[in-house]
């Protein structure tokens, strides 16, 4: 397979990125870990007459944790996620998420800023992301802005992230809730047929505040604010679990795709959108 | 597009090569440095017979332009072993019947290189996690890993053990 011709840039820091971003339009994509793009272009699905290679800018590279809060650059690949003991002790989420994402070596070159700036809703970093809260740092010709992961997401492949700006940094607070990223998928590889990640805090026996996040389950990730205020208060039994899980399934709008039928989707949901709940519950 | 020179080393050499920016990294080691050793499977991204070493991460290397990799420091199989000297994973592939038909086997023993060096003493579920991005259509798994574990354990026997890699447990394992 042979991808259409392209003009290949390598900056050296975000600026001069920008500048080809600028100058080119629409024909020029930015290139992370490149495992989104590359088989489409691949594919000649994605037209890149112009390709930006971002691998060289040190500005989004590297994380940083302070006064509780996770500075993520974008170019942090999941491996490094994985391996990284500070941010499993401050966030432990993360390393059990991206253990869950395609296949090892995928995990070397696949980066968070791609895996949230893609907009796939196939992705797991997205619906984590608002699961954790996370603010996306989004960098263009006017300035640095921020959007919160929650209110990132438009449509398949559609986010606020305007097409001269790039992701360059995600952040996050640090938590210490209960945790838990479950995913249903036909085999290693393969994106979630239904994905949930949970954060849960407790007090007294009772949760004190719960996060439900779900992964390729409409054309957007969903956060669930009535499944997190279902479990608020309860101590988690079985019949508040019930009432999170019925809400969360208000939420979500799968379609029906070689995973299976939108019944089906709705029944996988609900398992492991419990199991999500339970096992967070159980760290809490 | 106009072709560039790509400078990159391969196996301890570096290389010279000149290539238009399409051109994926395996077709560029293939068929114009000669190392026909990766080889190309699925091409999806998928069966990770194209596997090689990059600044020590296993990469698909039909996952990646060569132009990519400027600068970068290759391994393939090549690299590893040869005929007259195999390397420790080569031989125990061969003592423990890790492969039949031969084809994925050049990516299984790359990946199972980094995976040795970043874990040195796997459970057999850490490494059927850790060749999950590998697939073989002949053996059935089970010899690839008893061969991987067989290597790490000779490895092991010939130098002072070290602790245990993080971020190989989980309890999914390889079809």
């Amino acid at each position: 397979m042979i991808p259409a011709a392209f003009e290949y840039h390598r900056p050296s820091d975000i600026a001069g990125a920008l500048s080809v971003l600028t100058e080119y339009g629409d024909d020029a994509r930015v290139i992370a870990g490149g495992h989104s793009l590359i088989p489409m272009m691949k594919l000649r699905m994605a037209d890149v007459p112009h390709l930006i290679d971002l691998q060289d800018i040190a500005d989004l590279k590297g994380m940083t944790i302070e006064g509780g809060i996770i500075t993520i650059g974008a170019m942090t690949t999941q491996h490094t996620l994985i391996t990284d003991e500070a941010l499993f002790a401050a966030c432990p989420i993360i390393r059990e998420a991206s253990l869950q994402i395609a296949d090892p070596q995928v995990r070397y070159m696949g980066t968070i800023g791609g895996n949230v700036a893609n907009g796939d809703p196939g992705n797991d970093m997205p619906g984590l992301m608002q699961c954790v809260d996370a603010t996306f740092v989004l960098v263009g010709p006017d300035g640095t802005r921020t959007v919160k992961a929650r209110d990132f997401y438009e449509g398949a492949y559609m986010t606020e992230r305007e097409d001269e700006e790039i992701l360059t940094q995600i952040t996050f607070a640090a938590t210490d809730a209960g945790y838990a990223y479950e995913k249903q998928k036909r085999k290693i590889g393969d994106y979630a047929t239904a994905a949930c990640a949970a954060l849960i805090t407790k007090a007294a026996g009772k949760v004190t505040s719960a996060s439900i996040a779900m992964t390729n389950l409409s054309d957007v990730p969903v956060w669930s604010q009535a499944a997190g205020a279902a479990l608020v208060g309860t101590p988690c039994d079985e019949a508040a679990i019930k009432a999170a899980v019925a809400a969360a399934l208000e939420d979500i709008d799968p379609t029906e795709d070689n995973r299976g039928p939108v019944a089906f989707k709705m029944h996988v949901a609900g398992i492991i959108i419990s199991r999500a709940i339970a096992r967070a519950w159980s760290r809490a | 597009m106009t072709k560039q020179i790509i400078t990159m080393t391969v196996n301890g050499e570096v290389k010279e090569v000149i290539a238009e920016p399409r051109e994926l990294l395996i077709y560029v080691l293939r068929e114009k440095m000669g190392m026909k050793g990766p080889h190309v499977g699925c091409e999806t991204s998928h069966c990770g017979a194209c596997t090689v070493d990059i600044d020590g991460k296993s990469v698909k290397s039909c996952t990646m332009f060569a132009v990519q990799a400027e600068g970068a420091n290759i391994t393939t199989i090549e690299g590893l072993g040869n005929p007259d000297a195999l390397h420790v994973l080569q031989q125990n592939f061969k003592e423990h019947h890790g492969l039949q038909c031969g084809y994925c086997t050049p990516g299984m023993i790359t990946r199972a290189h980094r995976l040795l060096i970043e874990n040195p003493n796997p459970t057999e579920e850490e490494v059927r996690f850790g060749i999950a991005g590998n697939l073989c259509r002949c053996t059935g798994y089970q010899n690839i890993v008893k061969s991987i574990l067989s290597a790490a354990a000779e490895m092991n026997a010939a130098r002072p053990s070290s602790s245990d890699a993080i971020g190989q447990k989980t309890t999914e394992a390889a079809e």
